[in-house]
């Protein structure tokens, strides 16, 4: 059975410094749920906080609808796995995955063989009697996700368990995460400064600044919609364009721009703003084309500085003619030369408008 | 100008490669060795020469006004069979490590935990439970432990209020060595200022990922803390055995230099003391410090080789 967790008016304070300014958050039972932010965001505290190694200083947790926020970490029925995997160096992996069921008074007969099916399930039966310094990075994670595993615990926590390991392993860890989630079903948070992990994981990501939530949503509304420079700036691989633009009128249903001396009319209202005013243009670097098409307009021309090719992608690093950085991801191998001067294509309905405090238009 | 060079210009600049090995040893390494030089003088001059001729001396009779006499393994023999403050003593030494280091490292242990806990005043509280161990070795130390411990010292004076009338502490064959244990015990400073940064050593993390668990502070001691602390526990055992095996000075106070009463505090550094400075059996004293020696040695190799089995090293 999965567990709902509810956030409501969640403070925490140290002394006189605010850390997390009144957090309302509802998880869905079942959800995999993605905290993701800069460092500073907040985002492990509020995670400690639910696991119970943080106290509360204001607000509610509710776990299925009761408060916890006073009952001790070990009976919310919570499973952490840690950035540093906290294994105990002087125990084998058996001994640290039956830790927790002993230290529960659960008899050997029971204990063996919950342990035995979560070795089962990541893959871990060979690597029982050996101590963490013996394991790969990798092991020790499935290790850690074993012992949380075994305690059949209602919520699953991970504060960002994949930091430590490297690039292709923790693309691995992350389908076998997901993965897991799919198997077990039970709700997990999950805490990671890397866009790309929350936007390949979460079914609901909660994107995090200075204690604040920015947004709340499914990885596609974040990407699609976001909410506001930060979001749009932070979600989103490479990161998305920002150029500094004027309204140069707004009619019913478009939107005319002046990006230096280049114009460009957008087909819809920015909502809220009025011609004359500073804005700034958000357009991500895969929406941008050197290749006209029916559904997009002439950006103009800007010049190339850079040229990187990674294979499946082309990445252009440019300028526009007023002298802004642009970056530009075309699909598969393209010959660009540096230097030159090309012609780049936008499709409105992509384009995103943010005024000068960050707030969508 | 002329651009050509003197053949003894030639020669000078080419005489620093046809100079000798030791001269280039020396050229490159000269400075490091004087920097060594005080060290080399103190290690040949004070210890290892020193100790080579009391190995010498152990073979020999020698009274230090005549020549040592070569008398072979007569010193060792009559160790080993005929002398009973020598079995005496052995039997306070044993009893005094066996009891005095486990107590101080019980105790060491149990105050840096408690310190651990992030409590205001830390380093004062560091600071004044360390300074007996600056003091504890000294003679005024031990003197105030006699008078602590006397017929009519304070802990009797305390002892009087409940109506007890305590013994002499010292005097008494039955408890004198328990009092310099005590004293040991007290100057518990050095191994639980090392405790306490072995302390600061284990992640908290594994607090956390235990507690998650549902493991008592009790449990997480004795699961987490004594095993991730036993590297630290393994080298004040050594470092405390070692310095117990050759206490002294708190002995030579309290028994007046006698190790009594009926040799209850008569530590083996004691009776190798009377026997070189007060029987001047300078050989024989040599041959009791070349067993305290191997005694030392066998202790501290068997730490070692016991090690492998209950200390727990991360890497």
């Amino acid at each position: 059975m999965s567990t709902s967790i509810t956030l409501e008016k969640v403070h925490k304070r140290y002394g006189a410094v605010e850390v997390i300014h009144g957090i309302d958050l509802e998880i869905d039972p079942g959800e995999f749920t993605v905290f993701v932010g800069p460092s500073g965001c907040g985002k492990s505290t509020l995670l400690r906080m639910i696991a119970g190694l943080e106290p509360i200083t204001g607000g509610n947790l509710k776990i299925d609808g009761e408060v916890m926020n006073e009952v001790a970490a070990a009976k919310r029925g919570i499973a952490m796995v840690f950035q540093s995997y906290a294994l105990y160096p002087h125990m084998n992996v058996y001994q640290n995955l039956a830790f927790g069921l002993e230290t529960a008074g659960m008899k050997k007969s029971e204990v063996e063989p919950r342990v035995q099916r979560a070795a089962e399930i990541l893959q871990i039966e060979p690597l029982l009697k050996r101590k963490p310094k013996q394991l790969s990075g990798g092991q020790r994670q499935r290790v850690a996700i074993g012992r949380a595993i075994v305690r059949e615990p209602r919520i699953f926590l991970f504060d960002e368990p994949l930091s430590n390991l490297d690039a292709e392993l923790r693309v691995q860890m992350r389908v076998e995460i997901a993965k897991l989630h799919r198997d077990l079903g039970n709700t997990m948070i999950y805490v990671t400064h890397d866009q790309v992990e929350a936007m390949t994981m979460a079914d609901k990501i909660v994107v995090l600044r200075l204690g604040h939530i920015e947004q709340v949503g499914s990885p596609l509304d974040l990407y699609n919609h976001p909410a506001n420079k930060f979001v749009a700036g932070f979600i989103g691989s490479p990161k998305m364009n920002f150029l500094n633009a004027r309204i140069d009128a707004i009619a019913e249903g478009t939107t005319t721009l002046k990006i230096g001396n280049q114009t460009l009319t957008l087909n819809r209202a920015a909502k809220g703003a009025s011609a004359g005013q500073e804005i700034e243009l958000g357009v991500r670097p895969e929406h941008i084309t050197i290749a006209p098409a029916d559904n997009r307009i002439a950006f103009g021309d800007v010049t190339i500085d850079l040229v990187e090719n990674l294979g499946g992608q082309t990445m252009l690093y440019a300028s526009t003619a007023d002298g802004q950085g642009l970056t530009v991801a075309l699909e598969g191998q393209r010959s660009v030369a540096d230097k030159s001067t090309i012609a780049i294509h936008v499709d409105p309905a992509l384009c995103h408008l943010f005024d000068k405090d960050g707030n969508v238009l | 100008m002329s651009t050509l060079a003197s053949p003894g210009t030639a020669k000078a600049t080419t005489a620093p490669k046809s100079a000798g090995p030791l001269k280039r040893f020396w050229r490159n390494n000269g400075a490091g060795y004087m920097f060594l030089l005080p060290w080399f003088i103190g290690f040949f001059g004070l210890t290892a020469g020193p100790a080579l001729v009391s190995l010498y001396l152990s073979f020999t009779n020698f009274d230090l006004l005549t020549d040592p006499r070569w008398i072979g393994a007569a010193n060792y023999v009559r160790i080993a069979t005929a002398d009973a403050k020598f079995a005496a003593s052995m039997r306070v030494t044993f009893t005094y490590v066996l009891l005095s280091v486990p107590l101080k490292l019980a105790f060491a242990l149990l105050v840096a935990v408690a310190l651990n806990r992030g409590m205001r005043g830390l380093p004062w509280y560091r600071a004044i439970f360390y300074l007996p161990s600056l003091l504890g070795t000294s003679v005024a130390i031990a003197v105030l432990w006699r008078q602590l411990f006397a017929s009519n010292g304070l802990v009797n004076s305390f002892l009087a209020n409940f109506g007890i009338d305590g013994p002499s502490w010292i005097s008494n064959p039955g408890t004198s060595l328990y009092t310099l244990v005590i004293l040991a015990v007290w100057q518990f400073g050095s191994p639980m200022i090392i405790f306490l940064a072995g302390l600061r050593q284990i992640p908290q993390d594994m607090y956390e990922a235990a507690s998650l668990d549902g493991a008592s502070k009790w449990r997480q001691f004795w699961k987490i803390t004594l095993p991730l602390l036993t590297p630290v526990v393994f080298f004040n055992a050594v470092v405390q055995t070692i310095d117990a095996f050759k206490a002294f000075t708190p002995a030579f106070i309290i028994s007046g230099g006698t190790g009594g009463p009926i040799n209850s505090t008569l530590f083996y550094t004691l009776y190798l003391y009377q026997e070189a400075f007060g029987f001047f059996r300078m050989g024989y004293a040599s041959a009791l410090a070349w067993i305290l020696l191997v005694i030392i040695a066998l202790f501290t190799a068997f730490s070692f080789l016991s090690a492998r089995y209950w200390v727990h090293y991360d890497d």
